[in-house]
């Protein structure tokens, strides 16, 4: 248990996945705009790489490893992971029509999130358990909702900021992606239990 | 051999696998949705202009359906689509007015002085920050093609620094009204082809001088017409299509032969 909490923390914070690990650079810089389509972003990635983390450790444990075919694992789970996000809007679309329309375009883009088959290659590569990994995957999802939440509370506020004419619009977004990013290395401190 | 085996066969193996879950997922999960949808989806252009004012013909697909939105609003289509999809759904084929851009601007560099010779980036909009672009004339076409480019029909051509427009070819989806920097094509009702192709409003003497097929601001086109179609807008002619007829009067007084009949 305490080790799942240790996972759970340092993906959130430690090595959060935009901030430290610098990946799903694209939707934090494209869709932080503002705070709702952050929030419905988040909610499908979160969602996704939950299932994906879980999905991707069966299809290693179970497939890849007695095969010792471990080097497939980056093109099997592109597969699974496009398949997946298929899978689930198709669901989506019958069981839960108001949610689907919610997340709307932001579940299909993530089928080319670096960041949910970044959490999958990387939960193989620390060699987890089932419920670390899928701790982990969610919790790597969960960091990713705070930064872009973060992030899009900043840049709304830069909207009514008097910013240099030159520095208007992706510039200064940069720039304050570059300070957020050095401000959470201060959590690289941390040593965490376990 | 059967180290490469294996790994194809399990690679192949997840695909079929995830393809044959996606495929009974959509059975079993399928929404029923409207047929007609994606009969008018393909019935439409396809071009995603957007000029009927929806995101593209997938949103206009369904807001004719499911919404009752009229059937006439897309440019591109014309009067072939136009019966398709009144046939598809059942109601009056109710053509709108077509209209289709024009160029209203005849200055070429035959009949426009240059006043410098401009050698930066191929766009209109820029040239024209530069003392108005290069013709003397500040009102006139630019003649760098910015319009060309933001034509989805190839229906501009640029010859000798003016832009005109292939009236075979425009669909009138409008996408070249906003990019020029001059305002000077206009969307224009088909039924009538008689133009004001001048966009200046110096006083004639200045216009004069500047491009020999300016609108002089004469008014022999407003005292000549019979049904008071044209006025003088700040020294321009200006025709008005709702009353306009097409009967030719102010093309034969024009002295400029400022106002011509395209099609």
């Amino acid at each position: 248990m305490k080790e799942l909490l240790s996972i759970l923390i340092g993906s959130l914070f430690i090595e959060n996945f935009v901030l430290s690990k610098f990946l799903g650079i694209c939707p934090f810089l494209g869709v932080s705009k503002r705070r709702e389509t952050a929030l419905g972003m988040s909610g499908a990635v979160v969602f996704v790489m939950g299932l994906a983390g879980m999905c991707t450790w069966m299809v290693n444990a179970w497939i890849l490893v007695p095969l010792h075919l471990e080097y497939l694992q980056t093109i099997a789970f592109i597969l699974l992971i496009a398949a997946l996000v298929q899978f689930v809007e198709t669901v989506l679309k019958k069981t839960a029509p108001p949610l689907y329309k919610s997340l709307g375009i932001y579940l299909p883009l993530i089928t080319t999130n670096c960041a949910v088959l970044g959490s999958a290659l990387i939960h193989v590569e620390r060699g987890y358990t089932l419920p670390q990994a899928v701790v982990y995957s969610v919790a790597s999802g969960l960091g990713f909702t705070m930064a872009l939440v973060l992030f899009s509370g900043i840049r709304e506020k830069l909207e009514t900021c008097d910013i240099p004419e030159s520095f208007k619009g992706m510039p200064i977004s940069m720039v304050a992606a570059a300070l957020v990013s050095v401000a959470f290395f201060g959590f690289a401190g941390l040593v965490l239990p376990g | 051999m059967e180290g490469i085996l294996i790994p194809v066969a399990v690679v192949a193996g997840l695909a079929l696998l995830f393809g044959i879950a996606l495929s009974i997922t959509s059975i079993v999960f399928h929404v029923r949705s409207d047929p007609r949808i994606e009969k008018v989806r393909e019935t439409l252009p396809g071009a995603n202009c957007g000029a009927c004012g929806f995101s593209g013909c997938d949103g206009y697909a369904a807001a004719i359906v499911t919404d009752g939105k009229p059937i006439n609003l897309c440019p591109v289509g014309g009067s072939d689509v136009l019966a398709k999809l009144a046939a598809l759904m059942g109601v009056e084929a109710e053509e709108q007015a077509g209209k289709k851009a024009r160029v209203l601007c005849q200055g070429n560099w035959q009949t426009v002085e240059m006043k410098y010779k401009y050698e930066g980036i191929q766009d209109c909009a820029s040239a024209a920050v530069l003392l108005g672009g290069m013709s003397a004339c500040i009102y006139g076409c630019v003649g760098l093609g910015s319009c060309v480019k933001a034509c989805k029909f190839d229906a501009i051509v640029v010859e000798d620094g003016l832009a005109r427009i292939l009236p075979e070819k425009c669909t009138g989806c409008g996408m070249c009204v906003a990019e020029c920097p001059k305002a000077i094509i206009r969307m224009l009702p088909v039924k009538t082809a008689h133009t004001v192709l001048c966009s200046n409003h110096e006083r004639g003497a200045v216009s004069r001088k500047n491009c020999g097929t300016a609108c002089i601001a004469c008014g022999l086109c407003v005292k000549n017409c019979p049904l008071n179609a044209i006025r003088m807008d700040n020294s321009l002619a200006v025709i008005d299509p709702i009353l306009c007829v097409d009967c030719g009067k102010c093309a034969e007084v024009c002295p400029q032969k400022t106002i011509r009949a395209i099609r």
